[in-house]
């Protein structure tokens, strides 16, 4: 069993939902990320996504975009994120890590020394935002010989046609985009965000995880309380990007932790 | 596989614009067949636009290169002053039809942007044009023709501050808005079904150039040139020859020339990739990181092409080249003294091709060039290159 399902299966038992912070790859620093990575990990995190940097990332609000570009100025490369992820696992880490990037820089490097590459350096699955179901036949093939979850997107926009194509094409778990609209915390979470996670529960019985616009312990408790995983990614990118961002980021998944640390009721 | 040129093309975004690309598709295909939305589109481009724009013989540019006869499609005499018009007004009655109410689009040099901004008022729909800060830069007049247009112009100062970033910019905010905004592209790039039916609005250039050029010359040209930024000048003109025994020629920005890494010519490093939703050629680096493009003319300087030109280029049914920056400003010269006409940066390109082509042609043959817009817009940046300011 790949580790996302053992998680999955784990926190089942618990009947908790997985917290699972994004972290950009090479942002504030590449040393601080490389750190950021164990520290989140031991502060509470369940599942990491791993940012790798594009230089077009058209889902990403002008926090990530700023994460990702000022990484990409570090000399952060596909190649280099395989290598922090290995360097993460060395250092002790063994929660799921997901790396989450643009297909660009996957293509280039080559879908199938990708995914023989990601397998190596310990990476379980993997997010493509701009990667439908339709266009994902290679990538599916790779990921499946190398043991990785290919994980799709579903948005508050899709059919229920699509919907059943995303919710069976998908593994590890169906990762729910909370907003019509780009990454970025937002206030308040969408009104109609219970009845759309119950749409997606009625035709799948894989986990359903919930990300975008996440921005704080009280959006994350209450997401927790519908969703079986609470992506929280601009509103962590804010707080290690300004200044001491090991301590920044220790207290805040120590904090959503806090908030979504009890039983689904 | 939906939307594809060969294996290039696709719909490479995010989930968030699948229904609505679907949605477009949908809508697109029933316009199509449906004679009052073509019979609106005929309607408006005769007196809107002021179509069919005219095919020009250029005596005296033929006379100096001394080969073959060389004319000029007359996009530049469309209304908003080029191709660009033909896209925008069709998509602009597409959206009607579909009950958006608001418009975003993209733009370079400005003119699809200018195109868009009328068309939307004539419709009465709200526009909001994204445009990089160095392209607003160099083409003032046309961020201030938007505004009177009544367009809202939004600057971007990501990237490199060009029509690629303004593309990923238009494109957020078509996912943050999606259930009431039509992204009016300005090309034959980006996902299906955006090539397909950019090439469909500008088709009209190449019907109109055919039948003009049996009626004038009671045969076909023997060479059709025309530029590629995203490819829809060309492809417009192309596509109705695709059958014919005619050679056909793309011309790209080769900005100050191939190997000083400064150019937009796709085609000659031919890396395929994504870049906004589409499978093409891309330049990028060795990690897949879209590269930063150079060229005088803002409306070629775009680091990915249509999926279309993709494949007529593997297939070699279309030849690329491109033209420098140096070569285009000596065309736009040669073009304004031998024949009153100022080209757009963008038709030089073109221009210059056509230029050493035709010396090398008998008299008896034809070259037809697509003059796809007038360089009223790039009077600063001709000025500042010949040193006069
Ligand atoms: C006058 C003119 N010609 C050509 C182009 C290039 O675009 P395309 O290749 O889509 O025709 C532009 C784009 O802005 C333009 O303004």
């Amino acid at each position: 069993m790949n580790r996302i399902e053992e998680k999955f299966v784990e926190l089942g038992t618990q009947q908790r939902a997985a917290l699972m912070p994004y972290l950009p790859l090479g942002y504030p620093t590449v040393e601080e990320s490389q750190d950021l990575i164990r520290v989140i990990a031991d502060a509470g995190a369940d599942m990491i996504e791993l940012g790798v940097p594009f230089s077009d990332p058209l889902a990403d609000g002008p926090v990530i975009q700023h994460a990702t570009q000022v990484a990409l100025k570090n000399g952060v490369t596909l190649a280099k994120c395989l290598a922090m992820a290995r360097a993460a696992r060395d250092a002790g880490v063994t929660i799921p890590l997901i790396l989450m990037g643009y297909a660009n820089p996957i293509l280039r490097y080559g879908i199938a020394a990708f995914a023989r590459d990601a397998q190596n350096a310990g990476v379980d699955g993997l997010i493509v935002p701009d990667l439908p179901p339709e266009e994902a036949g290679a990538f599916d093939a790779a990921t499946r010989a190398h043991d990785l979850a290919l994980i799709f997107l579903a948005a508050p926009t899709s059919t229920p046609e699509r919907l059943q194509k995303i919710a069976a094409a998908t593994r590890g778990f169906v990762y729910l985009v909370s907003v019509v609209g780009v990454t970025g915390a937002r206030a308040q979470l969408a009104a109609d965000l219970s009845s759309f996670v119950a749409r997606v529960r009625a035709i799948t019985s894989k986990p359903v995880c919930v990300g975008f616009g996440i921005a704080n312990a009280e959006s994350a408790r209450q997401v927790a309380q519908i969703a079986d995983g609470v992506i929280v990614g601009s509103a962590l990118v804010n707080k290690i990007g300004n200044g001491n961002a090991i301590q920044a980021a220790r207290e805040f998944i120590a904090e959503l932790r806090g908030a979504i640390n009890h039983k689904i009721e | 596989m939906i939307g594809r040129f060969g294996e290039y093309g696709g719909q490479f975004v995010p989930e968030t614009l699948m229904a609505a690309l679907a949605e477009l598709d949908d809508a697109f295909n029933a316009a199509r067949m449906d004679d009052a939305f073509q019979n609106q589109f005929v309607d408006l481009s005769a007196h809107f636009t002021g179509r069919p724009t005219p095919l020009y013989f250029a005596s005296r540019l033929t006379e100096f290169c001394g080969g073959a006869k060389i004319y000029l499609k007359r996009e530049d005499l469309a209304h908003t002053g080029a191709h660009k018009i033909n896209n925008a007004l069709g998509q602009g009655l597409l959206a009607k039809r579909m009950g958006k109410t608001r418009i975003v689009a993209e733009t370079g040099a400005g003119q699809h942007g200018v195109a868009s901004a009328a068309v939307c008022a004539m419709l009465g729909l709200e526009c909001i044009v994204y445009m990089g800060t160095e392209d607003m830069r160099r083409q003032a007049p046309n961020v201030y023709r938007m505004k009177l247009l009544g367009a809202e112009v939004r600057g971007v100062d990501a990237g490199s501050a060009t029509l690629k970033d303004a593309i990923n910019e238009a494109i957020r905010d078509w996912v943050t808005n999606v259930q009431t905004t039509h992204y009016l592209l300005g090309s034959a790039l980006g996902p299906h079904p955006y090539p397909t039916m950019v090439r469909e609005f500008q088709a009209v250039i190449g019907h109109e150039a055919r039948a003009q050029m049996l009626a004038t010359e009671k045969r076909l040209p023997d060479l059709l040139i025309a530029c590629v930024g995203g490819g829809s000048n060309s492809i417009g003109l192309f596509h109705a020859f695709r059958d014919d025994d005619v050679a056909m020629i793309g011309v790209e920005a080769g900005g100050l020339g191939i190997a000083s890494g400064k150019h937009a010519a796709r085609f000659a490093e031919a890396r395929p990739g994504v870049l906004h939703g589409t499978y093409t050629y891309v330049l990028q680096d060795d990690d897949g990181q879209v590269r930063a493009t150079h060229s005088v003319s803002a409306g070629l300087d775009y680091p990915a092409v249509g999926p279309e030109h993709a494949h007529l280029f593997d297939t070699e049914r279309v030849g690329y080249t491109y033209a420098t920056d140096d070569e285009a400003l000596n065309a736009f010269h040669q073009l304004a003294r031998l024949e009153g006409i100022l080209p757009a940066l963008e038709s030089a390109h073109a221009v210059a091709e056509a230029i050493k082509r035709a010396r090398e042609m008998p008299r008896d043959e034809i070259v037809l060039v697509n003059l796809s817009g007038r360089g009223d817009k790039d009077l600063q940046t001709v000025m500042s290159a010949s040193g006069e300011q």
